[in-house]
């Protein structure tokens, strides 16, 4: 190639002698070009924004229709009675019309239940797949299955809990932890799916310099791997978490309902939020017998179903504050 | 002290790929040692196979010996990962650890093995490695801040110092200049040549004026054609390796008629 370029050169002969001619103003972009350029670029502008306000407009109803109807009923009274004692649409001995209290405590057991169980695996199991295994026969299979997994609709996942401890403790078996097992059945492969991309995005070179410096495996892997994960992993727990909060069908089959409290994950049916706005919703309306005082509310089922998914709206917002300053207090403290 | 380094032998493979084959050189105590060659010509990988980093790669593994004063390090017995603590290493891109402080970062290989620290001892060793890495001055008011905000070469010397922190007889560097801007460069430079009274120093480089600068003693590594195993084709002092080689290969390369 150089030499051929010096002989060239040495020879007195222009190198593009015998190239063909190029008329270069041809490929300048004409006036109208430049126009329909122009038009192009509003329109899709345009139609960009138009779908974006489009995807909006149900948030948005869905926020507005859940607060404006769910605040009035969602006091302290709401948030600190269960519906022990609620006959009707009359006002309880405490001045209120039932409370949530009983919900609450359900969705937030039962869901960390199912964090307890669902992270360590979904983390081991994606340190598996990346550290351990990566484009393994293995791994790929357990991908795959994780993938399917992760399709899996939630009733079926309820059945799956509800089986098991049909088998394991005897039918008829409802307690909360059998709903922490149906919701972990679903936290899991999100879980997996969202640790392993944070892994894979873990520069190798971080490893090796752990590596060189004559640390284990296994101490590359918790101290610097993980750490320097950790942010994006506690984002995916909180998605999944998100995912599960509201889920209705599996709970109700393995959960139960019931209207006082129960704070034993381990023993008794629990009522989760969701579950508890179903079933106020299924009431739609109570009588109001003739000899009721006027304080008896008639449509006071859908208005605590309303007050009660305002609330579960509250909890995974306030999970996911939570899950962003974890994310925060332990970011990579990159200043570039 | 630096320690000796004698290669016996070594046949490197990726799975059944034979990468360099028969590799034989002594590597002296104390001195710089630089390997040069063209690009996939298997220099890195020896280096990489000096502190038993290779084997880090799926199916990686060697045929030979590399003793570490008489000590083969592929001996059946013997834990890579200490063998990792003797022989230390550079790498080309400055990996500092992001979640971690300028001191954390010094601390890692002594605080990750789990041993434990009192705040004097630590404070000794950062300033000790710091200082080793002529580091010490820049950042000494700004010890708690993220590593990875400083500059690149400053970086590159954080690296140096969280590598002697550990305390190795060896040190490896793998092309360390490379992402660097000239500046940078010269400060590494001046530091291997304070580092080698207490290390064995190997470098790998692809710039030859950065060999003829700092090395002792030059390997020009070359390899028959793409997709043949590298090989060693010529060893011998710096002085030689560039003024007068006794290799026509070699003498092709450093006078920058290869090819």
């Amino acid at each position: 190639m150089t030499a051929s370029l010096e002989y060239a050169q040495a020879a007195g002969e222009s190198l593009m002698k015998d190239a063909p001619v190029i008329d270069f103003d041809k490929f300048q972009p004409t006036r109208s070009m430049i126009a329909r350029r122009k038009r192009k670029d509003v329109a899709m502008g345009a139609l960009i924004s138009v779908a974006f306000i489009v995807a909006l407009i149900p948030l948005f109803s869905v926020l507005w229709t859940t607060i404006a109807n769910g605040v009035k009923r969602l006091n302290l009274n709401f948030l600190s009675y269960n519906m022990s004692g609620v006959i009707g649409g009359q006002p309880t001995a405490s001045g209120g019309y039932g409370g949530i209290q009983h919900a609450i405590i359900g969705t937030l057991e039962i869901t960390l239940g199912a964090l307890v169980i669902s992270v360590p695996i979904g983390i081991m199991c994606s340190v598996f797949l990346i550290e351990y295994s990566r484009g393994g026969k293995f791994a790929k299979s357990i991908g795959l299955l994780i993938d399917v997994m992760s399709g899996v609709p939630s009733i079926v996942a309820g059945l799956f809990a509800f089986s098991m401890f049909t088998i394991l403790v005897g039918p008829g078996t409802f307690n909360g932890f059998e709903g922490s097992v149906a919701l972990s059945l679903l936290m899991i492969p999100t879980v997996v799916k969202s640790s392993e991309e944070m892994l894979k995005i873990v520069p190798n070179d971080l490893r090796e310099a752990s590596y060189a410096l004559g640390v284990t495996k296994q101490r590359t892997i918790t101290k610097i791997v993980l750490r320097t994960a950790l942010p994006g992993i506690v984002s995916g727990v909180i998605l999944a978490i998100a995912r599960v909060v509201g889920e209705t069908a599996p709970l109700l089959m393995t959960a139960g309902y019931i209207s006082t409290t129960n704070v034993n994950l381990f023993s008794g049916q629990m009522t989760t939020l969701p579950v508890y706005v179903y079933q106020e919703y299924s009431k739609l309306k109570v009588a109001c017998p003739a000899s009721a005082s006027a304080s008896c509310v008639t449509d006071i089922p859908m208005q605590r179903a309303w007050a009660a998914a305002l609330m579960l709206i509250v909890i995974v917002l306030i999970l996911n504050l939570i899950g962003r300053l974890v994310a925060r207090v332990f970011a990579v403290k990159a200043e570039r | 002290m630096g320690q000796r380094i004698d290669v016996k032998n070594l046949n490197i493979y990726y799975g059944d790929f034979l990468a360099v084959e028969d590799v034989n050189i002594n590597i002296e105590p104390n001195k710089v040692t630089a390997f040069i060659g063209p690009s996939g010509c298997g220099k890195s990988t020896v280096l990489r196979t000096l502190d038993r980093m290779h084997e880090i790669i799926p199916g990686a593994h060697v045929k030979g010996e590399v003793l570490l004063e008489g000590r083969n390090l592929y001996d059946k017995d013997v834990d890579p990962v200490a063998v990792r603590r003797d022989v230390g290493m550079v790498f080309q891109r400055p990996n500092p650890f992001p979640t971690m402080s300028i001191r954390e970062n010094v601390l890692a290989g002594v605080k990750l093995n789990n041993k434990h620290l009192n705040k004097s001892d630590a404070d000794d060793l950062v300033e000790w490695a710091l200082r080793g890495a002529n580091l010490w001055n820049e950042v000494k008011d700004r010890l708690d801040n993220p590593g990875i905000g400083l500059s690149g070469g400053q970086q590159q010397r954080l690296c140096i110092a969280r590598a002697v922190a550990v305390h190795p007889q060896v040190l490896l560097m793998d092309e360390p200049c490379s992402a660097l801007d000239p500046i940078s460069t010269l400060a590494v430079e001046d530091l291997i040549n304070e580092l080698k009274h207490d290390y064995t120093i190997v470098i790998v480089t692809h710039n030859m004026q950065q060999a003829a600068r700092i090395a002792d003693f030059t390997a020009f590594f070359n390899l028959k054609a793409v997709g043949q195993p590298g090989h060693l084709e010529y060893f011998a002092d710096t002085t030689t390796m560039f003024n007068n080689p006794q290799n026509e290969e070699a003498e092709r390369y450093v006078s920058g008629r290869f090819g």
